[in-house]
Protein backbone atom coordinates (compact mmCIF):
# COMPACT_ATOMS: atom_id res chain seq x y z
CA UNK A 1 0.00 0.00 0.00
CA UNK A 2 2.89 2.32 0.90
CA UNK A 3 2.92 4.55 -2.44
CA UNK A 4 5.18 2.87 -4.67
CA UNK A 5 4.61 4.81 -7.94
CA UNK A 6 7.78 5.88 -9.79
CA UNK A 7 10.41 3.13 -8.95
CA UNK A 8 13.79 2.52 -10.58
CA UNK A 9 13.41 0.10 -13.63
CA UNK A 10 16.11 -1.83 -11.78
CA UNK A 11 14.26 -2.46 -9.05
CA UNK A 12 11.09 -3.57 -11.20
CA UNK A 13 12.79 -6.33 -12.86
CA UNK A 14 14.50 -6.91 -9.26
CA UNK A 15 11.34 -7.56 -8.31
CA UNK A 16 10.33 -9.81 -11.18
CA UNK A 17 13.33 -11.71 -11.03
CA UNK A 18 11.95 -12.67 -7.25
CA UNK A 19 8.97 -13.67 -7.52
CA UNK A 20 10.14 -16.02 -10.65
CA UNK A 21 12.69 -17.22 -8.05
CA UNK A 22 10.34 -17.67 -4.84
CA UNK A 23 7.79 -19.45 -7.98
CA UNK A 24 10.13 -21.63 -9.35
CA UNK A 25 11.54 -22.36 -6.21
CA UNK A 26 8.39 -23.75 -5.15
CA UNK A 27 6.87 -25.64 -8.43
CA UNK A 28 10.21 -27.45 -9.63
CA UNK A 29 10.33 -30.03 -7.17
CA UNK A 30 6.72 -30.70 -7.61
CA UNK A 31 7.09 -30.47 -11.51
CA UNK A 32 10.05 -33.27 -11.06
CA UNK A 33 7.83 -35.51 -9.22
CA UNK A 34 4.93 -35.11 -12.18
CA UNK A 35 7.41 -35.35 -14.66
CA UNK A 36 9.34 -38.60 -13.68
CA UNK A 37 5.77 -40.27 -13.23
CA UNK A 38 4.82 -39.38 -16.79
CA UNK A 39 8.29 -40.99 -18.01
CA UNK A 40 7.82 -44.07 -19.48
CA UNK A 41 9.97 -46.57 -17.79
CA UNK A 42 12.70 -46.91 -20.72
CA UNK A 43 13.24 -43.44 -20.93
CA UNK A 44 13.88 -43.21 -17.35
CA UNK A 45 17.51 -43.57 -17.33
CA UNK A 46 18.32 -42.39 -20.36
CA UNK A 47 16.78 -38.60 -20.17
CA UNK A 48 17.32 -38.63 -16.41
CA UNK A 49 18.30 -35.13 -16.09
CA UNK A 50 16.27 -33.22 -19.54
CA UNK A 51 13.70 -30.96 -18.44
CA UNK A 52 10.85 -32.51 -20.35
CA UNK A 53 10.36 -36.63 -21.30
CA UNK A 54 9.81 -36.78 -25.07
CA UNK A 55 7.29 -39.28 -24.58
CA UNK A 56 4.43 -39.45 -22.15
CA UNK A 57 2.63 -42.34 -20.53
CA UNK A 58 0.09 -42.90 -17.46
CA UNK A 59 1.09 -46.67 -17.30
CA UNK A 60 2.73 -45.97 -14.10
CA UNK A 61 -0.47 -44.50 -13.15
CA UNK A 62 -2.74 -47.29 -13.85
CA UNK A 63 -0.19 -49.87 -12.36
CA UNK A 64 0.52 -48.41 -8.87
CA UNK A 65 -3.61 -48.07 -8.96
CA UNK A 66 -4.30 -51.82 -10.04
CA UNK A 67 -0.98 -53.81 -9.67
CA UNK A 68 0.10 -52.67 -6.28
CA UNK A 69 -1.42 -52.45 -2.55
CA UNK A 70 -1.33 -48.70 -3.10
CA UNK A 71 -5.44 -48.41 -3.18
CA UNK A 72 -5.49 -50.23 0.42
CA UNK A 73 -3.00 -47.68 1.60
CA UNK A 74 -4.92 -44.86 0.42
CA UNK A 75 -8.13 -46.15 1.68
CA UNK A 76 -6.45 -46.94 5.08
CA UNK A 77 -5.03 -43.08 5.14
CA UNK A 78 -8.60 -41.94 3.94
CA UNK A 79 -10.14 -43.74 7.16
CA UNK A 80 -7.61 -42.24 9.51
CA UNK A 81 -7.46 -38.89 8.51
CA UNK A 82 -11.23 -38.41 8.41
CA UNK A 83 -11.75 -39.90 11.36
CA UNK A 84 -9.27 -38.04 13.27
CA UNK A 85 -10.25 -34.70 10.97
CA UNK A 86 -13.82 -35.40 12.55
CA UNK A 87 -13.16 -36.22 16.46
CA UNK A 88 -10.89 -33.15 16.54
CA UNK A 89 -13.00 -30.67 14.95
CA UNK A 90 -15.60 -31.83 17.27
CA UNK A 91 -14.06 -31.85 20.53
CA UNK A 92 -12.08 -28.94 19.55
CA UNK A 93 -14.95 -26.72 18.76
CA UNK A 94 -16.57 -28.02 22.48
CA UNK A 95 -13.57 -26.74 23.96
CA UNK A 96 -13.16 -23.79 21.85
CA UNK A 97 -16.72 -22.85 22.73
CA UNK A 98 -15.78 -23.23 26.73
CA UNK A 99 -12.51 -20.82 26.03
CA UNK A 100 -14.44 -18.16 24.03
CA UNK A 101 -17.60 -17.86 26.11
CA UNK A 102 -16.53 -18.83 29.81
CA UNK A 103 -14.62 -17.66 32.60
CA UNK A 104 -14.12 -20.40 35.04
CA UNK A 105 -11.55 -22.05 37.50
CA UNK A 106 -9.16 -23.63 35.60
CA UNK A 107 -9.19 -22.09 32.68
CA UNK A 108 -5.89 -20.60 32.80
CA UNK A 109 -4.57 -23.92 33.92
CA UNK A 110 -5.90 -26.22 30.84
CA UNK A 111 -4.74 -23.56 28.27
CA UNK A 112 -1.15 -23.22 29.78
CA UNK A 113 -1.37 -27.03 29.66
CA UNK A 114 -2.68 -27.48 25.92
CA UNK A 115 0.06 -24.89 24.73
CA UNK A 116 2.57 -27.21 26.73
CA UNK A 117 1.70 -30.27 24.29
CA UNK A 118 2.66 -28.06 21.81
CA UNK A 119 6.21 -27.60 22.95
CA UNK A 120 7.49 -31.14 23.85
CA UNK A 121 8.66 -33.45 21.43
CA UNK A 122 6.01 -35.47 20.67
CA UNK A 123 7.98 -38.15 20.01
CA UNK A 124 9.10 -38.17 23.37
CA UNK A 125 5.96 -40.55 24.26
CA UNK A 126 5.95 -42.73 21.16
CA UNK A 127 7.91 -45.54 23.25
CA UNK A 128 5.28 -45.14 25.91
CA UNK A 129 1.94 -44.81 23.34
CA UNK A 130 3.44 -48.28 21.71
CA UNK A 131 3.67 -49.70 24.75
CA UNK A 132 0.44 -48.73 25.91
CA UNK A 133 -1.70 -49.56 22.23
CA UNK A 134 0.24 -52.42 22.22
CA UNK A 135 -1.02 -53.84 25.84
CA UNK A 136 -4.08 -52.77 25.06
CA UNK A 137 -4.01 -55.31 21.61
CA UNK A 138 -4.63 -52.46 19.47
CA UNK A 139 -0.85 -52.62 17.24
CA UNK A 140 -1.98 -52.38 13.20
CA UNK A 141 -5.49 -51.04 14.01
CA UNK A 142 -6.51 -47.91 12.13
CA UNK A 143 -8.44 -47.08 15.64
CA UNK A 144 -5.44 -46.63 17.83
CA UNK A 145 -4.35 -44.12 14.57
CA UNK A 146 -7.52 -42.30 15.27
CA UNK A 147 -7.35 -41.85 18.88
CA UNK A 148 -3.77 -40.59 19.28
CA UNK A 149 -3.99 -38.30 15.71
CA UNK A 150 -7.19 -36.57 17.36
CA UNK A 151 -5.41 -36.24 20.87
CA UNK A 152 -2.11 -34.85 19.13
CA UNK A 153 -4.26 -32.34 16.85
CA UNK A 154 -6.76 -31.10 19.28
CA UNK A 155 -4.68 -28.14 21.14
CA UNK A 156 -3.77 -26.42 17.67
CA UNK A 157 -7.55 -27.06 16.59
CA UNK A 158 -9.43 -25.36 19.88
CA UNK A 159 -7.43 -22.30 19.90
CA UNK A 160 -8.29 -22.19 15.93
CA UNK A 161 -11.59 -22.87 16.73
CA UNK A 162 -11.58 -20.73 19.66
CA UNK A 163 -10.96 -17.57 17.70
CA UNK A 164 -13.22 -18.67 15.06
CA UNK A 165 -15.89 -18.47 18.10
CA UNK A 166 -14.58 -15.10 19.48
CA UNK A 167 -15.24 -13.82 16.18
CA UNK A 168 -18.95 -14.49 16.24
CA UNK A 169 -20.61 -11.81 18.58
CA UNK A 170 -21.89 -12.70 21.92
CA UNK A 171 -24.73 -10.92 21.49
CA UNK A 172 -26.20 -13.73 19.02
CA UNK A 173 -26.72 -16.63 21.24
CA UNK A 174 -27.68 -14.33 24.00
CA UNK A 175 -30.73 -12.85 21.96
CA UNK A 176 -31.35 -16.19 21.08
CA UNK A 177 -31.88 -17.36 24.93
CA UNK A 178 -33.42 -14.22 25.96
CA UNK A 179 -36.52 -15.56 23.09
CA UNK A 180 -36.49 -18.46 24.85
CA UNK A 181 -33.58 -21.08 24.05
CA UNK A 182 -31.90 -23.55 25.69
CA UNK A 183 -28.04 -22.58 25.12
CA UNK A 184 -27.95 -26.26 23.14
CA UNK A 185 -30.73 -25.13 20.76
CA UNK A 186 -28.87 -21.21 21.07
CA UNK A 187 -25.73 -22.89 19.80
CA UNK A 188 -27.26 -25.28 17.13
CA UNK A 189 -29.68 -22.79 15.43
CA UNK A 190 -27.47 -19.31 15.87
CA UNK A 191 -23.99 -20.53 16.21
CA UNK A 192 -23.48 -23.37 14.15
CA UNK A 193 -24.09 -22.05 11.24
CA UNK A 194 -22.15 -19.08 11.23
CA UNK A 195 -18.66 -21.31 12.24
CA UNK A 196 -19.56 -23.55 9.40
CA UNK A 197 -16.32 -22.19 7.66
CA UNK A 198 -14.02 -22.45 10.58
CA UNK A 199 -15.49 -25.78 11.31
CA UNK A 200 -14.47 -26.42 7.45
CA UNK A 201 -11.09 -24.99 7.83
CA UNK A 202 -9.86 -27.08 11.27
CA UNK A 203 -11.10 -30.40 9.30
CA UNK A 204 -8.53 -29.20 6.36
CA UNK A 205 -5.98 -28.65 8.34
CA UNK A 206 -6.71 -31.85 10.74
CA UNK A 207 -6.87 -33.79 7.52
CA UNK A 208 -3.91 -32.86 6.08
CA UNK A 209 -2.07 -33.12 9.15
CA UNK A 210 -2.83 -36.54 9.90
CA UNK A 211 -2.38 -37.66 6.04
CA UNK A 212 1.08 -37.08 6.42
CA UNK A 213 1.94 -38.06 9.74
CA UNK A 214 4.78 -40.97 9.41
CA UNK A 215 6.39 -41.47 12.70
CA UNK A 216 3.78 -42.97 14.83
CA UNK A 217 2.12 -44.66 11.77
CA UNK A 218 5.56 -46.75 10.91
CA UNK A 219 5.70 -47.56 14.82
CA UNK A 220 2.27 -48.70 15.56
CA UNK A 221 1.47 -50.54 11.98
CA UNK A 222 3.30 -52.72 10.67
CA UNK A 223 0.75 -55.18 8.60
CA UNK A 224 0.88 -54.46 5.43
CA UNK A 225 -3.67 -54.39 5.40
CA UNK A 226 -3.41 -51.69 7.73
CA UNK A 227 -0.72 -49.38 6.78
CA UNK A 228 -1.48 -45.55 5.51
CA UNK A 229 0.26 -43.99 2.75
CA UNK A 230 3.03 -42.83 4.23
CA UNK A 231 4.45 -45.67 5.62
CA UNK A 232 3.26 -48.00 2.45
CA UNK A 233 4.82 -45.70 0.01
CA UNK A 234 8.11 -45.80 2.50
CA UNK A 235 8.19 -49.92 2.42
CA UNK A 236 7.72 -49.29 -0.87
CA UNK A 237 10.87 -47.19 -1.39
CA UNK A 238 13.18 -49.73 0.68
CA UNK A 239 11.58 -52.86 -1.03
CA UNK A 240 11.51 -51.80 -4.82
CA UNK A 241 14.35 -48.80 -4.64
CA UNK A 242 14.51 -48.99 -8.56
CA UNK A 243 10.72 -48.70 -9.52
CA UNK A 244 11.12 -44.94 -9.56
CA UNK A 245 8.11 -44.16 -12.18
CA UNK A 246 6.05 -46.18 -9.79
CA UNK A 247 6.95 -44.86 -6.92
CA UNK A 248 6.48 -40.97 -7.84
CA UNK A 249 3.07 -41.70 -9.71
CA UNK A 250 2.01 -43.47 -6.22
CA UNK A 251 3.92 -39.94 -4.72
CA UNK A 252 1.43 -37.44 -7.15
CA UNK A 253 -1.48 -40.00 -6.15
CA UNK A 254 -0.74 -38.54 -2.39
CA UNK A 255 -0.29 -35.33 -3.02
CA UNK A 256 -3.77 -34.78 -4.40
CA UNK A 257 -5.77 -34.72 -1.27
CA UNK A 258 -3.54 -32.59 0.70
CA UNK A 259 -4.03 -30.13 -2.24
CA UNK A 260 -7.51 -30.47 -2.84
CA UNK A 261 -7.90 -29.49 0.89
CA UNK A 262 -5.13 -27.19 0.45
CA UNK A 263 -6.86 -25.06 -1.80
CA UNK A 264 -10.23 -25.03 0.13
CA UNK A 265 -8.18 -24.04 3.35
CA UNK A 266 -6.11 -21.23 1.96
CA UNK A 267 -8.01 -18.55 2.48
CA UNK A 268 -8.45 -19.42 6.12
CA UNK A 269 -5.31 -20.15 6.68
CA UNK A 270 -4.05 -16.63 5.78
CA UNK A 271 -7.44 -14.88 8.06
CA UNK A 272 -7.17 -17.49 10.83
CA UNK A 273 -2.99 -16.66 11.33
CA UNK A 274 -3.74 -13.40 10.96
CA UNK A 275 -6.62 -13.39 13.48
CA UNK A 276 -4.08 -15.13 16.12
CA UNK A 277 -1.04 -12.79 15.03
CA UNK A 278 -3.33 -9.38 15.67
CA UNK A 279 -4.57 -10.91 19.14
CA UNK A 280 -0.56 -11.63 19.91
CA UNK B 1 -15.05 -14.16 38.42
CA UNK B 2 -18.38 -13.58 36.46
CA UNK B 3 -20.34 -15.64 39.12
CA UNK B 4 -19.47 -12.98 41.84
CA UNK B 5 -20.70 -9.93 39.74
CA UNK B 6 -24.41 -10.63 38.86
CA UNK B 7 -24.76 -7.69 36.30
CA UNK B 8 -23.02 -10.15 33.71
CA UNK B 9 -25.41 -13.09 34.26
CA UNK B 10 -28.18 -12.81 30.99
CA UNK B 11 -31.59 -12.93 31.40
CA UNK B 12 -32.52 -16.25 29.59
CA UNK B 13 -30.00 -17.85 32.26
CA UNK B 14 -32.05 -16.64 34.97
CA UNK B 15 -35.49 -17.61 33.53
CA UNK B 16 -34.41 -21.22 33.08
CA UNK B 17 -33.31 -20.80 36.63
CA UNK B 18 -30.32 -22.86 37.22
CA UNK B 19 -28.16 -22.21 39.76
CA UNK B 20 -25.48 -19.79 38.76
CA UNK B 21 -22.91 -22.10 39.95
CA UNK B 22 -23.47 -24.96 37.78
CA UNK B 23 -23.98 -22.34 35.35
CA UNK B 24 -20.50 -21.01 35.29
CA UNK B 25 -18.32 -23.59 37.10
CA UNK B 26 -19.83 -27.16 35.60
CA UNK B 27 -21.12 -26.10 32.04
CA UNK B 28 -17.73 -25.61 30.12
CA UNK B 29 -16.33 -28.73 31.18
CA UNK B 30 -19.01 -30.24 29.69
CA UNK B 31 -17.43 -28.68 26.72
CA UNK B 32 -14.40 -29.41 27.68
CA UNK B 33 -14.10 -33.18 29.27
CA UNK B 34 -13.83 -35.04 25.50
CA UNK B 35 -10.66 -33.04 24.87
CA UNK B 36 -9.57 -32.86 28.26
CA UNK B 37 -9.71 -36.72 28.41
CA UNK B 38 -8.28 -37.39 25.48
CA UNK B 39 -5.21 -34.75 26.11
CA UNK B 40 -4.36 -36.61 29.16
CA UNK B 41 -5.06 -39.88 28.53
CA UNK B 42 -2.74 -39.75 24.83
CA UNK B 43 -0.88 -37.25 25.63
CA UNK B 44 -0.10 -36.36 29.40
CA UNK B 45 -0.52 -39.85 30.87
CA UNK B 46 2.46 -41.00 28.70
CA UNK B 47 4.72 -38.08 29.05
CA UNK B 48 4.83 -39.18 32.80
CA UNK B 49 5.28 -42.87 31.92
CA UNK B 50 7.86 -41.62 29.15
CA UNK B 51 9.85 -40.02 31.68
CA UNK B 52 9.73 -43.25 34.08
CA UNK B 53 10.82 -45.17 31.12
CA UNK B 54 14.66 -43.09 31.49
CA UNK B 55 15.17 -44.73 34.86
CA UNK B 56 14.33 -48.19 33.91
CA UNK B 57 15.95 -50.90 31.25
CA UNK B 58 13.24 -51.62 28.75
CA UNK B 59 14.24 -52.92 25.85
CA UNK B 60 11.42 -55.40 23.88
CA UNK B 61 14.48 -57.54 22.09
CA UNK B 62 15.42 -58.32 26.20
CA UNK B 63 12.32 -58.74 27.65
CA UNK B 64 13.72 -60.49 31.43
CA UNK B 65 16.57 -57.97 31.59
CA UNK B 66 13.90 -54.91 32.37
CA UNK B 67 13.64 -53.71 35.71
CA UNK B 68 14.39 -50.03 37.40
CA UNK B 69 17.95 -49.09 37.50
CA UNK B 70 18.17 -45.29 38.51
CA UNK B 71 20.60 -42.88 36.88
CA UNK B 72 22.37 -45.94 34.17
CA UNK B 73 20.93 -44.95 31.33
CA UNK B 74 21.68 -41.05 32.08
CA UNK B 75 25.10 -41.87 33.08
CA UNK B 76 25.57 -44.07 29.66
CA UNK B 77 24.35 -41.21 27.67
CA UNK B 78 26.61 -38.85 28.93
CA UNK B 79 29.34 -40.71 27.52
CA UNK B 80 27.59 -41.38 24.45
CA UNK B 81 29.43 -40.32 21.69
CA UNK B 82 26.55 -40.50 18.92
CA UNK B 83 24.45 -38.34 21.50
CA UNK B 84 27.19 -35.35 20.97
CA UNK B 85 27.18 -35.67 17.87
CA UNK B 86 23.52 -35.61 17.42
CA UNK B 87 23.28 -32.98 19.68
CA UNK B 88 26.22 -31.02 17.55
CA UNK B 89 24.11 -31.94 14.52
CA UNK B 90 20.64 -29.99 16.09
CA UNK B 91 22.28 -27.16 16.45
CA UNK B 92 23.47 -26.84 13.18
CA UNK B 93 20.43 -28.40 11.66
CA UNK B 94 18.12 -26.08 13.67
CA UNK B 95 20.26 -22.88 13.27
CA UNK B 96 20.54 -22.86 9.42
CA UNK B 97 17.34 -24.37 9.08
CA UNK B 98 15.79 -21.14 10.75
CA UNK B 99 18.04 -18.68 9.17
CA UNK B 100 17.04 -19.57 5.72
CA UNK B 101 13.59 -20.02 5.89
CA UNK B 102 13.28 -16.58 8.15
CA UNK B 103 15.76 -14.75 5.50
CA UNK B 104 13.23 -16.55 2.16
CA UNK B 105 10.32 -15.97 4.24
CA UNK B 106 10.57 -12.46 4.89
CA UNK B 107 11.81 -11.58 1.52
CA UNK B 108 8.49 -13.59 -0.25
CA UNK B 109 6.17 -11.69 2.40
CA UNK B 110 7.46 -8.40 1.60
CA UNK B 111 6.86 -9.23 -2.23
CA UNK B 112 3.46 -10.35 -1.51
CA UNK B 113 2.96 -7.02 0.60
CA UNK B 114 3.23 -5.50 -2.56
CA UNK B 115 0.89 -4.83 -5.80
CA UNK B 116 1.35 -7.15 -8.72
CA UNK B 117 -0.45 -9.19 -11.70
CA UNK B 118 -1.74 -12.50 -10.87
CA UNK B 119 -1.07 -12.55 -7.17
CA UNK B 120 -3.79 -14.37 -5.77
CA UNK B 121 -2.34 -17.17 -7.85
CA UNK B 122 0.70 -16.59 -7.11
CA UNK B 123 0.45 -16.64 -3.48
CA UNK B 124 -1.39 -20.37 -3.74
CA UNK B 125 1.39 -21.21 -5.54
CA UNK B 126 4.27 -20.39 -3.28
CA UNK B 127 1.86 -21.44 -0.42
CA UNK B 128 2.09 -25.14 -2.08
CA UNK B 129 5.28 -26.72 -0.28
CA UNK B 130 3.60 -26.28 2.86
CA UNK B 131 0.80 -28.66 2.10
CA UNK B 132 2.83 -31.19 0.60
CA UNK B 133 3.05 -34.18 3.20
CA UNK B 134 6.36 -34.25 4.69
CA UNK B 135 6.96 -37.53 3.93
CA UNK B 136 6.76 -36.97 0.34
CA UNK B 137 8.74 -33.47 0.29
CA UNK B 138 11.07 -35.67 1.95
CA UNK B 139 11.25 -38.34 -0.90
CA UNK B 140 10.75 -35.60 -3.64
CA UNK B 141 14.11 -34.22 -2.69
CA UNK B 142 16.10 -37.34 -1.55
CA UNK B 143 15.07 -37.73 -5.57
CA UNK B 144 16.26 -34.69 -6.98
CA UNK B 145 19.44 -34.81 -5.37
CA UNK B 146 19.86 -38.62 -6.92
CA UNK B 147 21.99 -38.32 -9.70
CA UNK B 148 20.77 -41.30 -11.24
CA UNK B 149 17.11 -39.23 -11.70
CA UNK B 150 17.55 -35.93 -9.96
CA UNK B 151 18.90 -33.17 -11.65
CA UNK B 152 20.25 -31.26 -9.56
CA UNK B 153 23.85 -33.26 -8.97
CA UNK B 154 24.07 -32.47 -12.71
CA UNK B 155 23.87 -28.65 -12.00
CA UNK B 156 25.97 -28.52 -8.79
CA UNK B 157 29.08 -30.21 -10.92
CA UNK B 158 28.79 -28.16 -13.95
CA UNK B 159 28.06 -24.91 -11.47
CA UNK B 160 31.54 -26.33 -10.01
CA UNK B 161 30.14 -26.82 -6.45
CA UNK B 162 30.76 -30.37 -6.94
CA UNK B 163 33.92 -31.83 -8.93
CA UNK B 164 31.34 -34.74 -10.19
CA UNK B 165 27.57 -35.65 -10.23
CA UNK B 166 27.14 -37.11 -7.17
CA UNK B 167 24.47 -37.81 -4.41
CA UNK B 168 25.05 -35.53 -1.45
CA UNK B 169 23.28 -37.37 0.84
CA UNK B 170 25.79 -39.84 1.18
CA UNK B 171 28.74 -37.63 2.11
CA UNK B 172 28.97 -37.22 5.50
CA UNK B 173 30.14 -33.57 5.28
CA UNK B 174 27.55 -32.05 2.84
CA UNK B 175 24.57 -34.47 3.76
CA UNK B 176 22.88 -31.83 6.21
CA UNK B 177 22.27 -29.38 3.33
CA UNK B 178 20.13 -31.98 2.04
CA UNK B 179 17.32 -32.21 4.67
CA UNK B 180 18.43 -28.60 5.07
CA UNK B 181 17.40 -27.53 2.16
CA UNK B 182 14.17 -29.33 2.30
CA UNK B 183 13.44 -28.09 5.16
CA UNK B 184 13.59 -24.89 3.62
CA UNK B 185 11.39 -25.33 0.95
CA UNK B 186 8.61 -26.22 3.22
CA UNK B 187 8.87 -23.97 6.11
CA UNK B 188 9.26 -20.82 3.65
CA UNK B 189 5.14 -20.15 3.49
CA UNK B 190 5.08 -20.70 6.86
CA UNK B 191 7.34 -17.64 8.09
CA UNK B 192 5.97 -15.43 4.76
CA UNK B 193 1.97 -16.02 6.31
CA UNK B 194 3.30 -14.82 9.86
CA UNK B 195 5.54 -12.27 8.32
CA UNK B 196 3.02 -11.45 5.86
CA UNK B 197 0.17 -10.60 8.80
CA UNK B 198 2.08 -8.81 10.67
CA UNK B 199 3.20 -6.73 8.17
CA UNK B 200 -0.15 -5.75 6.53
CA UNK B 201 -0.95 -4.51 10.49
CA UNK B 202 1.62 -1.49 9.91
CA UNK B 203 -0.15 1.66 9.79
CA UNK B 204 0.24 2.92 5.98
CA UNK B 205 0.61 6.33 7.27
CA UNK B 206 4.29 5.77 8.78
CA UNK B 207 5.18 5.06 5.03
CA UNK B 208 3.89 8.29 4.05
CA UNK B 209 5.50 9.96 6.57
CA UNK B 210 8.70 8.59 5.86
CA UNK B 211 8.57 9.14 1.91
CA UNK B 212 7.50 12.89 2.40
CA UNK B 213 10.76 13.24 4.54
CA UNK B 214 12.63 11.89 1.46
CA UNK B 215 13.83 8.56 3.83
CA UNK B 216 14.97 5.93 0.99
CA UNK B 217 13.76 2.69 0.51
CA UNK B 218 16.70 0.78 3.13
CA UNK B 219 15.73 3.70 5.63
CA UNK B 220 12.16 2.62 5.77
CA UNK B 221 13.38 -0.79 6.10
CA UNK B 222 15.45 -0.72 8.68
CA UNK B 223 13.42 2.43 10.69
CA UNK B 224 9.95 1.26 10.47
CA UNK B 225 9.22 -2.22 8.80
CA UNK B 226 11.76 -3.88 11.25
CA UNK B 227 11.09 -2.43 14.42
CA UNK B 228 7.30 -3.00 13.61
CA UNK B 229 8.08 -6.50 13.11
CA UNK B 230 10.10 -7.57 15.45
CA UNK B 231 7.76 -8.67 18.38
CA UNK B 232 6.07 -11.08 15.91
CA UNK B 233 10.02 -11.87 14.34
CA UNK B 234 11.14 -12.76 17.75
CA UNK B 235 7.91 -15.15 18.65
CA UNK B 236 7.77 -16.61 15.31
CA UNK B 237 11.53 -17.72 15.73
CA UNK B 238 10.68 -18.69 19.03
CA UNK B 239 8.48 -21.07 18.52
CA UNK B 240 9.90 -22.44 15.20
CA UNK B 241 13.17 -23.00 16.65
CA UNK B 242 11.33 -25.71 19.21
CA UNK B 243 9.48 -26.93 16.27
CA UNK B 244 12.52 -27.51 13.70
CA UNK B 245 14.77 -28.98 16.58
CA UNK B 246 11.65 -31.35 17.07
CA UNK B 247 11.47 -31.97 13.36
CA UNK B 248 12.69 -35.73 12.60
CA UNK B 249 10.27 -37.08 9.46
CA UNK B 250 12.60 -35.34 6.59
CA UNK B 251 15.88 -36.37 8.48
CA UNK B 252 14.92 -39.97 9.27
CA UNK B 253 13.30 -40.64 5.26
CA UNK B 254 16.06 -38.85 3.42
CA UNK B 255 18.86 -40.20 5.21
CA UNK B 256 18.15 -42.36 8.37
CA UNK B 257 20.91 -40.18 10.18
CA UNK B 258 23.15 -41.09 8.28
CA UNK B 259 25.90 -41.71 6.88
CA UNK B 260 28.04 -42.64 9.99
CA UNK B 261 25.44 -40.40 11.54
CA UNK B 262 26.41 -37.29 10.10
CA UNK B 263 22.92 -36.02 9.96
CA UNK B 264 21.75 -37.87 13.25
CA UNK B 265 20.15 -35.15 15.28
CA UNK B 266 18.54 -35.78 18.55
CA UNK B 267 15.26 -36.40 17.76
CA UNK B 268 15.28 -39.00 14.89
CA UNK B 269 17.94 -40.50 17.73
CA UNK B 270 14.79 -40.97 19.89
CA UNK B 271 13.19 -42.47 17.12
CA UNK B 272 15.56 -44.88 15.79
CA UNK B 273 16.52 -46.16 19.17
CA UNK B 274 12.98 -46.93 19.44
CA UNK B 275 11.84 -47.89 16.28
CA UNK B 276 14.80 -50.32 15.41
CA UNK B 277 16.76 -50.87 18.68
CA UNK B 278 13.19 -51.22 20.73
CA UNK B 279 15.31 -49.64 23.57
CA UNK B 280 12.03 -47.50 24.77
CA UNK B 281 14.25 -46.77 28.24
CA UNK B 282 17.25 -45.27 26.57
CA UNK B 283 14.84 -43.60 23.54
CA UNK B 284 13.10 -41.90 26.77
CA UNK B 285 16.38 -40.91 28.65
CA UNK B 286 17.42 -38.98 25.29
CA UNK B 287 13.48 -37.71 25.00
CA UNK B 288 14.07 -35.87 28.24
CA UNK B 289 17.57 -34.57 27.76
CA UNK B 290 15.88 -33.12 24.41
CA UNK B 291 13.30 -31.63 26.51
CA UNK B 292 15.44 -30.11 29.22
CA UNK B 293 17.60 -28.63 26.36
CA UNK B 294 14.45 -26.98 24.57
CA UNK B 295 13.38 -25.62 28.32
CA UNK B 296 16.61 -24.28 29.05
CA UNK B 297 16.52 -22.48 25.73
CA UNK B 298 12.66 -21.32 26.17
CA UNK B 299 13.57 -20.15 29.50
CA UNK B 300 16.95 -17.81 28.29
CA UNK B 301 14.63 -16.57 25.53
CA UNK B 302 11.80 -15.58 27.85
CA UNK B 303 14.41 -13.71 30.57
CA UNK B 304 15.98 -12.04 26.95
CA UNK B 305 12.90 -10.89 25.87
CA UNK B 306 12.32 -9.19 29.39
CA UNK B 307 15.34 -7.90 29.69
CA UNK B 308 14.88 -6.16 26.13
CA UNK B 309 11.40 -5.13 26.59
CA UNK B 310 12.15 -3.06 29.41
CA UNK B 311 14.77 -0.98 27.16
Amino acid sequence: MSAVKKRHPTFVVGKYAALAFYLIFALFPLYWLLKIAITPDALIYSEGTRLFPSEVTLLNFTTVVFQTDFLAYFRNSLVVSLGAAFFTTLFAAGAGYAFSRFVFKGKRIIIALMLVTQMFPLLMIIAPIYKIVAELGLLNSLTSLIVVYTAFNIPFATFLMQSFFDGIPKDLEDAAMMDGCSRFQALRKVVFPLTLPGLGATLGFVFTAAWSELLFALMLISKNDAMTFPVGLLTFVSKFSVDWGQMMAAGVLALIPSCLFFIFIQRYLVQGLTSGAVKG
Amino acid sequence: MIARTPKTVRPGETRARRSLYLQYMIEPFFYLSPAIVLIGAVIMFPLIIGISYSFQSIELLKPFASGWIGFENYVDLWSDRKFWIAMENTLFWTFWSITFQFLLGLGLAMLLNTHFFGKKLFQALVFLPWAVPTFLSALTWAWLFNPVIGPLPHWMAALGILSEPYNILGDPDLAMWGPIIANVWFGVPFFAITLLAALQSIPGELYEAAEVDGASPWQTFTKITLPFLAPMIAITVMLRTIWIANFADLIFVMTGGGPANSTQILSTYIFTTAFRKLDFGYASTIAVALLVILLIYAIILLWLRKKLVKI
